[in-house]
């Protein structure tokens, strides 16, 4: 028989039980030094109604047992340090292990945050560098980096956007939505007291600006929008969309999710944005660590500045940083403390490695996407012919008519050995592709991922069954989620 | 660049398959006056070498060396090399959010453990995996007891952390939510019971306690629970030191528990990231923010788990949705399972008691100092107010010089208490840290002129 050299191969996969299930009575993993002052009793410190003898079912394991358990549970996760991570408006590019390394720093790690300002001047310095990094790349005028995610800091955008019309007779009551936009942002809006309103997109995948003219009136207090929006799409009228809004007396939020297009080649400062946020983990690299943590700063156009999450980052005469907390105009605290700061760190490892050769990373990102869309153009539909920036949309159109849809090849590039894109969305393309390689990827990588997806596009037209049944390499076949979530097992009991 | 995989050859050969003449080309739909047209002025690129040399020093710009009796929501624990070690495998590290269950059944089992360790430290029947920390766990469960009741009014503690009552403030705001305050007991330094009661009414939503609380103090949560109830309103706990679940009682009878799982194997990291979490009764779940990991079979009958009721979250239910949490704290809850799965029943019981037993010798010398007393009667765990004969903010500024970072100053959260600090202990202060503590704000108080012969006085004063 020829050998054959399939992409991906059954490796050694050990099963794996609950911490719980290992569990047995007087095990440890972890032991302290001896107590050395008097030791007390607790019921008696406390009062026998306040005392707890012990947490009743906490896993009782020993340290190797504990180093095997997350060492196999770690072997059935798909990581950007094994592949490529195509999934569209996620950015999953490669995470540095410097920057691991220094927010691991004793003098970093170790600080607590109500120290004394005297004592922290090497944090706030980090975070003002920072600040000053991300100001230069957005172009906005002043910055917060408090916010903990992208939608902590819609959120913030949002408010500050509250609190500014607020401050000027009128919060009014409305903020409109494109329909590509993602999910957080008509979240957001309601989180922070609007009703939402949709924004439909033209036939070239951008904000029909006649349809946002017709939408804008007294009762709108802002625009959020995305750009690149999440077609990948650069929305062009742009300045003019601003302008239109700025008439009328609203605001232009705009989600930066997508910043890594632009990072060095366009400033949304200059380009009529009033408020923007950052995903830290997107654009600037920490690591996604299974859902966070993150970090979304959130930059603002001169007149908003006075409305900045309390407390404010300041620059003393003499060169020391302090925390300016009178600020009666801001919205106020979004979360104790600074910040994600551990994130900020990494994010700053991140921007000094680069510095302005930033705009590099920009420039691969998008040419790694328009190599993507050239090489499966006429093998998947695309709905829209724009040229693309650093995300492509296909849709399953061809594959449907042989029964196959986006999430069955979407499930069946898993047997190829890479994680799935993102699978039905944007909304506005009906079963969507949409397919971000980020700067990350070697041609090789991106030659691979090309041949799969040519590869399942012919298996969807001759072994439509294939595809659709897929995965067939994964350690556990597609699961039941809607039987999980009609009788929903949130915990481990004992039996 | 180190972290761009191709070579100047690669890039050129792409731009002829796609027939372009220069990498410019490609960022032909942005118009020529929206862009920048020149580089950034930012400073780098920096080495591998260089940026460890530049977070060097910045780190020595701070507090390292210094001892610190800081806690008031931030606390230094023991965390093993194990977690750490483990944490850092790229698998856990660089992997997405597990929405793909067939190769995200690591991160996955690790969720369902922490919601399931979550449980048992809190009483509670199910939790989510994770809120981005205390402080907004405690703003997300008061906008949930908003949306159980249909109420719109918010009985707060004054001994909730500050910081904490400041982002329940912002949310409630752009909501239009009543927030009223109620006060604690000078004597006990407990939340006043009778006027929490007198505060609630049948418009009220909940009741907010934190247990300890911020000035130390161990509520009586049942009490407060039958306060609440007896309105129709719900209680929530906050809990910022979860290592007091090791020797504390369970908040069982709260309805949300509001925690910060930072003491349970994070670092400090000048406050973040944290790991915030939402624990409640199941009959709430619908209404809960948050990820949630939940068990399931496949085809073949194996058991597997799936992020499962998307239907709260904002990528199903858009502006339906129970919050706008997307991205949350996924790895520091991961850090939190891996610390306990370590620390285990005995560990966690044994760290506790310690904390007990420091935190009660550091009281008892402290006391030995002229004019030095315990602020409150309540019972406390790791953390208590003390009373000074001077302003805290003075006593800290002498034990600044040598290398000591004494008791949180109250006066910048309480305007009447300057001459009181929140001292913290933990497993990590040995019995010497205690005695420097004490030799050195004896000195301190002696150079702002308190004697020993006040200390013959004071005890008069009690």
């Amino acid at each position: 028989m020829a050998p054959t050299n399939s992409p991906v191969a059954r490796n050694v996969s050990l099963g794996e039980r609950l911490l719980f299930e290992k569990s047995a009575p007087g095990k440890r993993g972890m032991e302290l030094p001896p107590l050395d002052v008097p030791s007390v009793d607790v019921a008696h410190a406390l009062g026998a109604e306040n005392a707890r003898d012990g947490v009743d079912g906490f896993p009782e394991v020993s340290e190797i047992e504990v180093i095997r358990h997350f060492t196999r549970l770690s072997t059935w996760n798909y990581a950007i340090d094994l592949g490529m991570y195509p999934l569209g408006s996620c950015t999953m590019k490669y995470n540095p292990r410097v920057n691991e390394f220094v927010a691991r720093l004793e003098g970093l790690a170790t600080e607590h945050p109500l120290q004394p300002a005297e004592l922290s001047q090497g944090c706030l310095r980090i975070l003002r560098t920072l600040e000053l990094f991300l100001l230069e790349v957005t172009g906005m005028d002043a910055i917060t980096l408090q916010p903990c995610a992208g939608a902590q800091g819609e959120y913030a955008g949002i408010a500050m956007i509250r609190a500014y019309l607020a401050s000027r007779g009128n919060p009014r009551k409305k903020v409109l939505v494109p329909d590509s936009a993602h999910g957080t942002n008509p979240a957001t809006a309601v989180t922070a007291g609007y009703e939402v309103r949709n924004i439909r997109s033209d036939s070239t995948g951008r904000i029909d600006i006649g349809h946002l003219a017709e939408c804008v009136d007294e009762d709108v207090a802002a625009l959020m929008v995305t750009n690149p929006n999440t077609l990948g799409i650069f929305e062009r009228d742009i300045a003019e969309a601003a302008e239109l809004l700025h008439a009328r007396g609203a605001l232009l939020y705009m989600d930066g999710a997508n910043m890594n297009a632009l990072a060095g080649v366009a400033r949304p400062g200059d380009f009529g944005v009033d408020v923007m946020h950052m995903n830290l983990h997107k654009t600037f690299s920490t690591p996604h660590g299974g859902g966070g943590p993150g970090a979304g700063p959130v930059a603002v156009e001169k007149r908003l500045e006075p409305f900045l999450p309390t407390p404010v980052l300041v620059e003393k005469p003499d060169g020391r940083l302090g925390w300016d907390r009178n600020r009666p105009k801001s919205i106020g605290r979004l979360r104790a403390f600074y910040g994600n700061f551990g994130v900020l760190v990494r994010a700053l490892a991140y921007a000094l490695a680069y510095g302005p050769g930033m705009v590099e990373a920009t420039r691969d990102a998008v040419l790694n996407a328009n190599y993507i869309r050239k090489k499966l153009e006429g093998v998947y539909d695309l709905p829209y012919e724009q040229p693309c920036m650093h995300e492509v949309v296909f849709s399953d159109a061809r594959q449907k008519k042989h029964g196959v849809n986006t999430m069955d090849i979407a499930k069946r590039l898993i047997d190829y050995g890479f994680h799935p894109y993102t699978t039905a969305f944007p909304l506005i393309v009906p079963g969507a592709l949409m397919i971000e390689p980020t700067e990350s990827e070697s041609r090789e990588e991106l030659d691979r991922f090309v041949e799969a997806m040519r590869s399942i596009a012919a298996e969807a037209a001759e072994n439509p069954e294939l595809v659709k049944s897929a995965p067939h390499s994964a350690r556990i076949g597609r699961l039941d989620e809607v039987g999980a979530a009609r009788k929903p097992v949130l915990r481990w009991k004992p039996q | 660049m180190r972290y761009l995989p191709k070579s100047d050859a690669e890039r050129r050969a792409i731009l002829d398959e796609l027939g372009l003449a220069s990498i410019n080309e490609l960022f032909a739909s942005i118009p020529e006056a929206c862009r920048l047209g020149r580089p950034l002025a930012v400073p780098g690129p920096l080495s591998e070498k260089e940026i460890i040399d530049y977070f060097r020093a910045r780190a020595a710009e701070n507090a390292a060396g210094y001892t610190s009796f800081l806690g008031a929501g931030v606390y230094n624990h023991f965390r093993s090399v194990v977690a750490d070690a483990l944490l850092q495998r790229g698998e856990f590290l660089t992997s997405y959010t597990p929405y793909q269950a067939e190769i995200s059944q690591g991160t996955l089992q690790a969720i369902f453990e922490f919601q399931t360790l979550m449980c048992q430290l809190t009483g509670q029947e199910v939790a989510n995996a994770s809120m981005y920390d205390g402080s907004t766990a405690a703003a997300e469960a008061a906008m949930m007891t908003v949306r159980l009741t249909g109420r719109r009014r918010l009985v707060i503690s004054r001994a909730l952390n500050p910081e904490y009552r400041q982002v329940v403030d912002t949310y409630a705001s752009d909501l239009g939510l009543e927030v009223v305050e109620t006060g604690f007991d000078a004597k006990t330094g407990q939340t006043d019971l009778a006027a929490a009661q007198a505060a609630t009414d049948d418009t009220t939503a909940a009741v907010i306690v934190q247990s300890p609380n911020f000035l130390g103090a161990l509520e009586p949560v049942a009490q407060f629970a039958e306060a609440a109830h007896g309105r129709g309103a719900l209680l929530v706990v906050a809990i910022a030191e979860a290592v007091s679940l090791g020797a504390v009682r369970a908040p069982a009878e709260a309805d949300i528990v509001a925690m910060e799982a930072q003491s349970l194997g994070l670092a400090p990291s000048f406050g973040g990231p944290f790991a915030g979490v939402i624990a409640t009764r199941e009959k709430f779940v619908r209404q809960m923010p948050g990820r949630l990991a939940g068990q399931a079979t496949d085809g073949e009958g194996r058991r597997g788990f799936v992020l499962t009721l998307a239907t709260r979250e904002q990528h199903i239910r858009r502006e339906k949705a129970t919050s706008n949490i997307c991205t949350n704290q996924a790895l520091c809850a991961l850090a939190v399972t891996m610390h306990l799965a370590l620390l285990g029943k005995e560990g966690l019981r044994e760290m506790a008691a310690q904390n007990l037993a420091k935190a009660r010798y550091a009281v008892a010398e402290c006391e030995k100092l002229p004019g030095v007393r315990r602020a409150f009667s309540a019972p406390f765990f790791n953390e208590v107010t003390l009373e000074f004969p001077r302003a805290v903010r003075l006593i800290n500024h002498e034990l600044e010089r040598e290398r000591i970072i004494g008791p949180l100053p109250l006066g910048p959260f309480f305007p009447e208490q300057t001459k009181r600090g929140l001292l913290c202990l933990t497993e990590m202060h040995s019995r010497q840290d205690v005695e420097r503590l004490v030799a050195a704000t004896r000195r301190a108080l002696e150079s702002l002129g308190v004697g020993a012969r006040e200390a013959v006085s004071s005890p008069a004063e009690r």
